[in-house]
């Protein structure tokens, strides 16, 4: 079942002759990991404020849990729906205790007290950071800072969360815990993931990846199907993960590996299975 | 061209309130002329405010830093003046724009160092080129740039200067893999043309094996390791233990090792892996 489509999505900004979005066509499926990689003015994150109606398409249409984002009466009950987390950790945090600022949105929301109680418990115990609700957010690592952020928004009980670079300013193990937070959070809670970022790494568990360039999606599919089309990607500005380009150098100097080794443990049991007589098995 | 020093380093934050805050203790390092050190460890490991430091932005609670022999901190104007020898490129530099155009832009830092017009000029003109910032742009606003060109005209402005040492925190963080390499390949160059020492702070550790002669590992104020990039890699257990990793490839390596394939020596780029895939392979059919 979908729970976003996008149908034509053009979008100019105001007052640029170029548009932004050239009549983009996609559906997302409920439940989805989905990636969203492109290089800088892409269009990434003008697409990323179409799905909660920050932005609104200048021609087509774009459909959240059947509502038309176009329509005014329909903006607040998909803004509930779809939650969203920036780059910039300390952009998004807005009160001096961390319960208190993932509670408010739900207090926003007119959510009654006691169950705000209950939400909050139960989205920072899904973030692992249950232990630090009484700490201060300005004082928390960047990892946790956004894990916070995160918390803020699932306090909302969306169906959607779309993450745009969310772990730009992190160091890799801020990365890990923010990737890993949202991984889990569509696996076990069902929330369907929109993550927007330029790492290749992050995008090897999604289900799907999509590539913009110039405003329009240039790949679609798996993460090993994408990753597979090495060339295409350095056209675009981008590159693979690690793994991905030594298969495909390995396969240009004889060897036969699949490109869909796209981890280093995935990569390296399929060296060994090429290079040990028994096949590599541990 | 000088060498840096640092003798028993400390900082402390907010030194007698109870906010007080050790950042870093124990830093004794010395980093000859032309060499292009990487510095690695997690966020709060001490790293930025060791850097800040070197070119005098910080003044140090214990410790000394030289340049050349001389103290940095001696006197006030000593500590000024090597502001110019020392450049230092922040995080997200782009924030710092504020001239009406690019070329004002660039030329703040040679203006300050009391430099006449034709020398300003020639220095902005030099730093323009290094940075891959074309001469067309000089009069437009440098806040209706793409992100990578700002982050490219912040760059220059501190280059403008001819620092004998230009240090930059995260200078790639946020930007596209293109973008990335870029910035990367223009450090490279002043570093190259200039024979200017390059401390460079990173979380990519595929850049820092490809880059860096050295890398100072910070961990909890303190350094933790310091060695060749082979050096480092050699002890993943290690960066694991404190927060940190290592390149893919060498990931890849130790999965292999996991799985009976002992490429030998370490492998820290994803070429090295290749070539030592290709090795380990001829030898087994020989």
């Amino acid at each position: 079942m979908e729970i976003i489509s996008a149908e034509n999505l053009h979008f100019t900004y105001p007052g640029d002759d170029e548009e932004a979005l050239h009549g983009l066509n996609f559906e997302i499926s409920k439940g989805q990991f989905v990636a969203i990689l492109g290089r800088n003015g892409s269009g990434k994150s003008t697409l990323a404020k179409m799905f909660n109606g920050i932005l609104l398409p200048s021609e087509g249409k774009v459909t959240v849990c059947g509502m038309d984002t176009s329509a005014e009466e329909n903006i607040l009950p998909i803004r509930r729906q779809v939650g969203m987390v920036f780059q910039n950790p300390d952009n998004q945090i807005v009160a001096g205790v961390v319960e208190d600022d993932v509670a408010f949105a739900p207090e926003n929301l007119g959510v009654p007290p006691e169950e705000i109680r209950e939400r909050v418990d139960r989205a920072l115990k899904l973030v692992n950071m249950y232990e630090y609700r009484e700490h201060a957010p300005h004082l928390l690592s960047g990892g946790q800072k956004q894990r916070v952020a995160i918390a803020g928004v699932l306090a909302m009980e969306p169906d959607v969360i779309v993450l745009d670079e969310p772990t730009a300013m992190l160091d890799p193990q801020g990365r890990q815990e923010v990737v890993g937070t949202v991984t889990r959070l569509c696996r076990e809670q069902g929330i369907t993931v929109i993550l927007i970022t330029h790492h290749m790494a992050e995008c090897v568990d999604a289900d799907r990846l999509m590539i913009m360039d110039e405003g329009r999606i240039t790949a679609d599919g798996s993460p090993a199907e994408v990753f597979s089309r090495v060339e295409l990607l350095k056209k675009e500005g981008l590159t693979v993960p690690a793994s991905t380009y030594v298969v495909h150098k390995l396969n240009a100097a004889g060897f036969s590996l699949p490109l869909s080794a796209l981890t280093p443990e995935a990569c390296a049991q399929a060296i060994a299975g090429a290079l040990l007589p028994c096949g590599g098995e541990k | 061209m000088a060498d840096i020093k640092v003798e028993a380093l400390r900082h402390v934050y907010s030194e007698g309130t109870p906010f007080e805050r050790v950042a870093i203790e124990d830093i004794s390092v010395e980093i000859p002329a032309g060499q292009f050190v990487g510095i690695i460890g997690h966020t709060g490991s001490g790293k930025s405010t060791f850097i800040q430091h070197l070119n005098g932005l910080l003044q140090p609670s214990a410790g000394t830093v030289t340049l050349g022999g001389q103290n940095i901190f001696e006197t006030k104007k000593i500590t000024h003046n090597i502001r110019f020898r020392v450049g230092l490129v922040f995080q997200y530099p782009e924030y710092q724009l504020f001239e009406e155009t690019v070329y004002k832009d660039i030329s703040f830092g040679p203006k300050n160092m009391g430099l006449d017009e034709k020398e300003i000029d020639a220095h902005v003109r030099r730093a323009a080129a290094f940075t891959g910032i074309s001469e067309n742009l000089f009069e437009d606003s440098p806040l209706e740039l793409s992100g990578g060109q700002k982050r490219r005209v912040a760059i220059a402005g501190v280059i403008a200067m001819e620092p004998e040492v230009l240090i930059l925190d995260e200078p790639t963080a946020g930007l596209d893999p293109e973008g990335c390499r870029q910035i990367l390949e223009n450090i490279c160059t002043y570093k190259r043309e200039t024979g200017a020492t390059v401390i460079l702070v990173s979380h990519s550790m595929d850049d820092m094996a490809k880059l860096a002669d050295r890398l100072v590992v910070f961990n909890q104020g303190h350094i933790a390791m310091d060695g060749t990039p082979k050096e480092i890699f050699s002890h993943p257990e290690d960066l694991f233990s404190i927060g940190l990793s290592v390149p893919e490839s060498t990931k890849i390596a130790l999965e292999l090792k996991h799985r009976g394939v002992d490429l030998g020596g370490p492998v820290y780029t994803d070429d090295q892996l290749v070539e030592a895939v290709l090795r380990y392979d001829r030898r087994a059919k020989a």
